[in-house]
């Protein structure tokens, strides 16, 4: 399958129809594996949609004791298989992206799988279907690039984590990889002078969440 | 007397309650019998889409990539459209009002009791004491009979229709510009615009598939200027944002015309070849040079300078307006206003250079064509032209002089109910509760009735006040045509059959006129034989659907009108060598400014506006009952900017009073820069204690008698609670694993 999704944020108006038509998927029972959040809603109205990034050596399995993540031929990185699942959810703690959620009443971590129900038989993924503006498209890299005015970029750089993904971020023609750096602790970075920083700060707010935001 | 007495019990047993699966639930195992064809029941795009049915049941939805408009878009309305369709809310059979409750009736009870009211209304009050209440998501057929039934039927002069509150003023400045009212060109010229003007118009949020050729525009290396007093993710994604105050446009499109006049941007040619009455308009454009539009906007003089550039210098371009425009008490005047700009730049009539309303209603355009406005009778004829009363008369069977004087509009039908003069009410498909403005005014008018009665399928905000309710069906139960916002005449099929005792509502208008004892003029067995002769009843007039076949329509993906032969394929775009008026030239308007009709004072400070969002559509009656939708925003809030939160000390997600001369209500605050300081808004589609319209102000358009929804005086008030708003809760997390925690 030489198709991908493309995730071009700018274009993003909040409506959420990915997020509806994501449940409509006959293999998802009615949850939807698309997230879609508002940047801040205080400053702008800018929103920005979440899909699993489908990346090429994923974190999620490599994390994952149960062997349960599997990547199929296509680069598509399926949920966890349910026979295997061990509730862990180490793959829920390890995704940069912050993707996989798991689903307490199925003992289940589900993400993203790109409609493989569908792209399999030469449909589009729901939400790629429906998106209003195009803010998530599905096709080759070959039809979207003459379409688009921004640039198609899958790699991505976490501190000293480098991932490549299929899915592909829409960017301004003068970017290379999409940085997300933010916590100011990689090579030898202190975030704020005379802050107390411990190297272990990001494990704080990425991995002890209380609110069990990544759960269904 | 019509007064809800038992609120609490009514709303327990009709909702709205939330329903957010399929029939069978979502692992139930699916043996689809049939993928049909059909369109979105919202708004003006009419987006194609399949509707997957099992044993009679619609059970989901499919994009449809065959329809060009959508090409398998859709918005997250549209995607949960098919929920409607087996709700638990369903109104499954007819219901009389007794000692306040709604008891279960059969249909002859409840026709036989409807007939005698009425009978007994019109032997004592005269045949006008009744009055016709209709709306604009009902398909063009049963728009037509509407009309026909309340003149034919009930043979009242009081007719009139919810589109009086959408696009009245697009329809006036259209037909004073223009001569014909339509949008000028089809959605697939967007893209060819090198610069679009988007006024007034959240696409975004209301007509999200547009957005689509929008996008292609821009990816075609477009330029989009949006005028809009909020920062809406339209605005946002725009290269220029004129964010002028509310009501304020005749200030900013007279701003743009003067500065194109004085750089020379004008097509002179185009003018004086095919247009009327420029000197005047010029004249009146004068008197807004950029530092007095920005004066009179609060829009800063660079940014107006630079969208005249902008749009002056391309060589294409498109000017698009909605209800931001519209909803004013100079609606038609501010739609006036820009197309002057379109008209002095000569960007209209080919591919690229247009002008167009975007419809808010799914059937805004078809609703509005074919008679069931109150001054108006089919084809977009009038009733104050003997020619057209003569046309029409013969076409339905009837002496002219039979024919009805016109009526009045929407908010003046109901005037005419607190006052008395109209006695009984038969409303199809419209809940006036929340649409109408000033809705406490809009209550005393519903409990002043001697009779009222109400088609529809749900059981609205304002069909509680009725004595008798009838089950209508929803769009996915019965075929017909409906006109988008382009002017593409579409058809909807039929995927099930009605729920329970339901029955298509124009058999129910007919039965009813049946037994008025007018059954000679309504004999239809189908909706195609309305349709039929809907045809041949606008034939010759401005909306000439005479060569629109259902046929034409499966073949061409719609039909654009008009289309006045059988041979025609339709007029996807307009104006390419003449305008509509008998000399085939546009008309210029000269406008001055005159701004709200309700300005802020000492007392009231700032101006109050009302608008949609993406997850709701109008009075929310359908929409206010899928789980989804709701649970993405749960209730209404009032926008604020922080400067304006300081000032009277509101935290975000802090409740707090909003109070008109009108009325008041308590909402969460949402406070967010994206908004004016001196501007507050409210989401309308939430009716009683939630209603944005309990403040909004009832003042009319003298051309169009649209309300002004978009600009009032208003103020806060801070109030003391410990309760948190649900919204505020939503919106920080912000997050669909929130929301969807709570399945």
């Amino acid at each position: 399958m030489n198709e991908t999704m493309f995730i071009d944020p700018q274009r993003c108006i909040g409506c959420r129809s990915c997020v509806a038509a994501c449940r409509e998927c006959s293999t998802h029972k009615g949850y939807s594996m698309i997230f879609v959040d508002y940047i801040d809603r205080s400053e702008t109205t800018a929103t920005m949609p979440t899909i699993c990034m489908h990346c090429e050596e994923p974190t999620c399995a490599l994390v994952c004791p149960a062997d349960a993540i599997k990547q199929n031929e296509d680069g598509v990185v399926m949920s966890a298989l349910k026979p295997r699942c061990l509730d862990c959810r180490n793959c829920v703690n390890a995704c940069p992206f912050g993707v996989p959620k798991y689903n307490s009443a199925m003992h289940l971590q589900m993400k993203c799988d790109m409609c493989y129900d569908r792209t399999s038989e030469g449909l589009k993924p729901m939400c790629a279907s429906v998106c209003p503006t195009g803010a998530i498209s599905f096709g080759t890299y070959e039809q979207i690039v003459p379409l688009r005015r921004t640039k198609p970029v899958n790699a991505h750089v976490f501190g000293n984590q480098s991932v490549k993904t299929k899915v592909y971020m829409m960017l301004p023609t003068d970017a290379d990889e999409v940085s997300v750096d933010g916590c100011g602790v990689f090579e030898g970075q202190i975030a704020l002078d005379g802050a107390n920083v411990s190297e272990e700060s990001w494990i704080d707010t990425q991995v002890e969440e209380s609110n069990k935001s990544n759960e269904f | 007397m019509s007064k809800v007495e038992n609120l609490a019990s009514i709303i327990d047993r009709f909702g709205p309650h939330l329903h957010d699966e399929p029939i069978g639930g979502w692992s139930a195992e699916r043996k689809v019998d049939k993928m049909v064809p059909t369109h979105c029941p919202y708004c003006g795009m009419q987006c194609g889409m399949n509707l997957l049915v099992e044993k009679n049941h619609v059970v989901g939805v499919e994009p449809r990539y065959d329809f060009p408009v959508n090409e398998g878009r859709l918005c997250p309305k549209g995607v949960t459209a098919y929920l409607q369709t087996h709700h638990p809310d369903r109104l499954e059979y007819p219901l009389i009002k007794q000692n306040g409750n709604f008891e279960r009736a059969s249909w002859d009870e409840a026709l036989d009791l409807i007939v005698a009211k009425f009978k007994g209304l019109q032997e004592k009050y005269g045949k006008d004491s009744i009055a016709v209440y209709s709306g604009s998501s009902l398909t063009t057929e049963k728009t037509y009979l509407v009309g026909k039934f309340a003149r034919l039927g009930l043979q009242t002069r009081y007719i009139d229709y919810n589109g009086r509150l959408c696009m009245a003023s697009a329809a006036g400045g259209n037909n004073k510009a223009f001569g014909i009212d339509r949008a000028a060109n089809p959605w697939s010229d967007i893209p060819h615009a090198e610069v679009l003007i988007i006024a007034g118009a959240n696409c975004a949020e209301t007509f999200p598939i547009l957005n689509g050729f929008l996008w292609k525009q821009r990816d075609n290396g477009g330029v989009w200027i949006v005028i809009d007093p909020r920062e809406t993710a339209t605005a946002r994604q725009g290269d220029l944002h004129l964010q002028l105050k509310p009501g304020t446009d005749v200030a900013v499109a007279n701003g743009i015309l003067n500065v194109l006049i004085n750089e020379n941007l004008i097509d002179q040619a185009f003018i004086d070849s095919r247009t009327n009455d420029w000197e005047a308009a010029r004249a009146a454009a004068l008197n807004y040079p950029p530092d007095v539009a920005s004066e009179i906007s609060g829009v800063p003089a660079g940014k107006i300078i630079q969208a005249a550039r902008l749009y002056g210098r391309a060589k294409t371009g498109m000017i698009m307006h909605a209800r931001g425009i519209e909803h004013h008490s100079n609606g038609t005047e501010n739609v006036l206003s820009y197309i002057n700009i379109a008209l002095a730049t000569g960007k209209i009539g080919s591919e690229g250079r247009g002008y167009g309303t975007i419809t808010g209603q799914g059937n805004g355009q078809g609703g509005r064509e074919h008679g069931q406005k109150a001054d108006q009778l089919p084809g977009y004829r009038s009733m104050l032209n003997p020619e057209h009363r003569k046309y029409i008369a013969e076409v339905w069977g009837i002496d002219e002089s039979e024919m009805p004087e016109p009526g009045v509009s929407a908010v003046e039908l109901f005037n005419k109910m607190r006052e008395g003069e109209i006695k009984g009410l038969l409303s199809i498909c419209s809940n006036m509760m929340v649409s109408l403005p000033d809705t406490n005014q809009v209550r005393k008018s519903l409990e002043g009735l001697e009779f009222n009665v109400c088609i529809d399928f749900f059981m609205s905000e304002s069909a509680r006040y009725a004595d008798v309710v009838l089950p209508g069906t929803t769009w996915s139960e019965d075929e017909g045509t409906t006109t988008s916002g382009e002017g593409r005449v579409i058809k909807i099929n039929q995927a099930i059959d009605p729920p329970g005792e339901a029955r298509h509502d124009w058999r129910a208008l007919q039965e009813i006129a049946h037994r008025m004892g007018r059954g000679k003029y309504f004999q239809f067995e189908s909706p195609r034989e309305i349709f039929d002769e809907l045809r041949v009843a606008s034939k010759g007039g401005k909306a000439d659907y005479f060569g629109v076949t259902y046929e034409k329509i499966d073949k061409q993906d719609g039909v654009f009108w008009p289309c006045p032969t059988e041979e025609s394929t339709g007029t996807p775009r307009l104006f390419e060598e003449r305008f509509a008026h008998d000399d085939g030239k546009a008309r210029f308007h000269a406008i001055e400014y005159k701004g709200a009709a309700e300005k802020p004072d000492e007392e009231y400070p700032l101006i109050f506006t009302s608008g949609r969002i993406v997850h709701q559509y109008l009075s929310g009656n359908q929409t206010r009952r899928i789980g989804f939708l709701v649970q993405q925003c749960p209730e209404p809030f009032v926008e604020m900017h922080p400067e304006t939160a300081m000032r009277y000390k509101i935290n975000d997600g802090e409740r707090v009073k909003v109070i008109s001369r009108r009325g008041e209500g308590i909402f969460p605050a949402l406070v967010v820069k994206t908004i004016r300081p001196d501007t507050i808004f409210i989401p309308y589609h939430w009716g009683e204690e939630l209603a944005a319209n309990q403040i909004t102000n009832a003042a009319l358009d003298p051309t169009s008698k649209i309300p002004e929804f978009k600009a009032c005086a208003a103020r806060l008030e801070k109030i003391h609670t410990r309760e948190l708003p649900i919204l505020g809760e939503v919106r920080k997390g912000t997050s669909q694993n929130e929301v969807q925690k709570g399945k």
